[in-house]
């Protein structure tokens, strides 16, 4: 029973880092930029959502729910006023501005908010827990995970569904003539970078339900991130959900052999994957 | 006119693409561009459509200044365009293709430009595939595909990049006689062409570019006839 236990604590840990890596692909996908950032990013969230918590007394869903269009608006200018003007033909330039934007959130952080470690406080959901017969698994997990769906299906529905999202799939597969079809690729890197911005939030406000964090764990973060996304295949949202999950699992099982070789466990997977299946479990059939 | 180019000179380091370029097209006409590999001919549709700016000189479309507007204000203006070598979306739909171009080149919501969408995938032969993947096209169907896409956009004017280029005669002639039917309805039309046969099926005026320079411009008889023409593009000695 404690390797179910373990493989289930495993999945659920998964859509934590699905929601981690779901803005990273969502940005990569659209305009081929790696955010080097993206775990900063989230850091910044949590504090923002931590801010909103302390000044208003809010609970960190409420507070989640304020720090998301503020997110999605710091996310839209800094598209539409920095990394729109890096992006081109060399990869370089946005790396190394991104690069700088982490190395700078970090320090902002640290300046504004001290090293110490804080948590958002979610009362008693955070110690609440259902037994499901053979398993018995907290709400805090369950309700990552879900969220985790909840979020891929929601972006699905955007890209499938909607307007915005063809302009993003046809974004995607060629700015240039994107553009003569009246698309202004700008302003869809800007939307995208927006709606990641989103995710990145909503990855924030359980990063920090769930465990301590300080200003110097967003490189940590942006590696799951990154690995779930290059197991699941790029361009694939459930294939980004499969990989948070097989680093989830490795991870636990690596932690319940011995709890030192929890994080080499997730890496040690994603090397296997990366050995076996070069371009991910999922990859996209036109790349 | 619809569409003026006046002394629009363009270079790439040293080299002119476009020089001095002056013409314009009356509403309705279908002008042909021919000239040798690297005269300048795509270039001079990235100039017009906006993908890329001159160095000097003035274009208007409908009577504005557009010499200095994106890409993307002119589709909205009605300048659509097909590219010589088909890109569609690779990972949309058939549909999917049309519906980005109608509803983002013509400012509309996807539901107000179904039904335009729909006629045009029938005018073009693409019905049968409205639901496949661009991806997954033949040439034939790349290429209308491509004329599909650029009438979604709601074009005043229309550019053809070498449409005919690499198809069989019996497919040319499809594609001819839809062109031929969109032009009979009146639209204007300015197409680039080695195809000759197939650009004379339908063209009124021909223009002849050589090193980025307008040559000859004048009836396709008259233009065929012409020493200097047969000289420079045809390769034929005199």
């Amino acid at each position: 029973m404690i390797w179910l236990d373990t493989l289930v604590q495993g999945i659920l840990l998964g859509g934590l880092y699905a929601l981690f890596a779901a803005g990273l692909s969502l940005v990569f996908g659209i305009m081929r930029l790696v955010n080097l950032a993206h775990g900063d990013m989230i850091v910044f969230a949590a504090f923002a959502i931590l801010l909103i918590t302390q000044t208003l007394g809010l609970h960190p869903f409420l507070a989640a729910l304020i720090a998301a269009p503020v997110m999605f608006a710091l996310g839209w200018a800094l598209q539409r006023f920095v990394l729109n003007r890096v992006l081109g033909k060399d990869i370089l330039p946005p790396l190394l501005v991104t690069f700088g934007l982490s190395v700078a959130l970090q320090n902002g952080l640290l300046q504004g908010f001290s090293a110490d470690s804080q948590r958002l406080a979610a009362g008693p959901l955070e110690s609440a827990s259902v037994d499901l017969g053979l398993v018995t698994v907290g709400w805090m997990p369950l309700l990552t995970f879900a969220t985790a769906i909840a979020v891929i299906v929601g972006l699905n529905q955007i890209f499938y569904r909607t307007a915005l999202g063809r302009a993003f799939r046809a974004t995607s597969d060629d700015p240039v003539t994107a553009s003569l079809m009246g698309i202004a690729p700008k302003g869809v890197f800007a939307l995208a970078t927006g709606l990641a911005m989103v995710v990145v939030t909503i990855a924030a406000l359980y990063l920090g339900m769930r465990s301590n964090f300080d200003p110097s764990i967003g490189p940590a973060r942006l590696i799951y991130a990154f690995e779930a996304v290059i197991i699941g295949g790029l361009g694939s949202l459930w294939g980004t959900l499969a990989g948070g999950v097989i680093i989830g699992v490795a991870q636990t099982f690596g932690a319940a052999i011995n709890p030192e070789w929890q994080i080499l466990a997730g890496h040690l997977a994603f090397l296997v994957v990366l050995l076996l299946r070069p371009r991910g479990l999922f990859p996209r059939a036109v790349d | 006119m619809i569409l003026t180019l006046t002394d629009v000179t363009k270079s790439f380091g040293a080299l002119k693409v476009a020089d001095g370029v002056s013409f314009s097209v009356p509403q309705g006409q279908a002008l042909g561009i021919i000239g040798p590999n690297g005269a300048g001919k795509s270039t001079l549709f990235n100039l017009i459509t906006g993908n890329i700016a001159p160095n000097s000189g003035r274009i208007t479309f409908l009577g504005q200044d557009v010499t200095q507007r994106p890409a993307m204000a002119r589709v909205r203006m009605g300048v659509g365009r097909s590219f010589q070598i088909p890109q569609p979306f690779e990972g949309l739909t058939v549909y999917e293709n049309l519906a980005v171009a109608a509803s983002f080149g013509q400012g509309r919501s996807e539901a107000a430009v179904t039904e335009d969408c729909i006629a045009i995938l029938r005018d073009t032969e693409l019905l049968r595939l409205a639901n496949t993947q661009a991806g997954a096209l033949s040439l034939l169907d790349r290429k209308r595909l491509e004329l599909a896409r650029a009438m979604a956009t709601g074009p005043k004017l229309l550019l053809l990049d070498e449409i005919a280029g690499g198809l069989t005669e019996g497919e040319c002639q499809a594609l001819v006689a839809t062109i031929k039917g969109l032009h009979a309805r009146g639209m204007t039309i300015i197409w680039i062409e080695h195809v000759l046969h197939a650009l004379t099926a339908v063209v009124e005026r021909l223009l002849v570019l050589d090193f980025g320079k307008v040559i000859a411009l004048g009836a396709p008889t008259e233009i065929m006839a012409s020493k200097e023409v047969r000289e420079i593009y045809l390769g034929m000695e005199a």
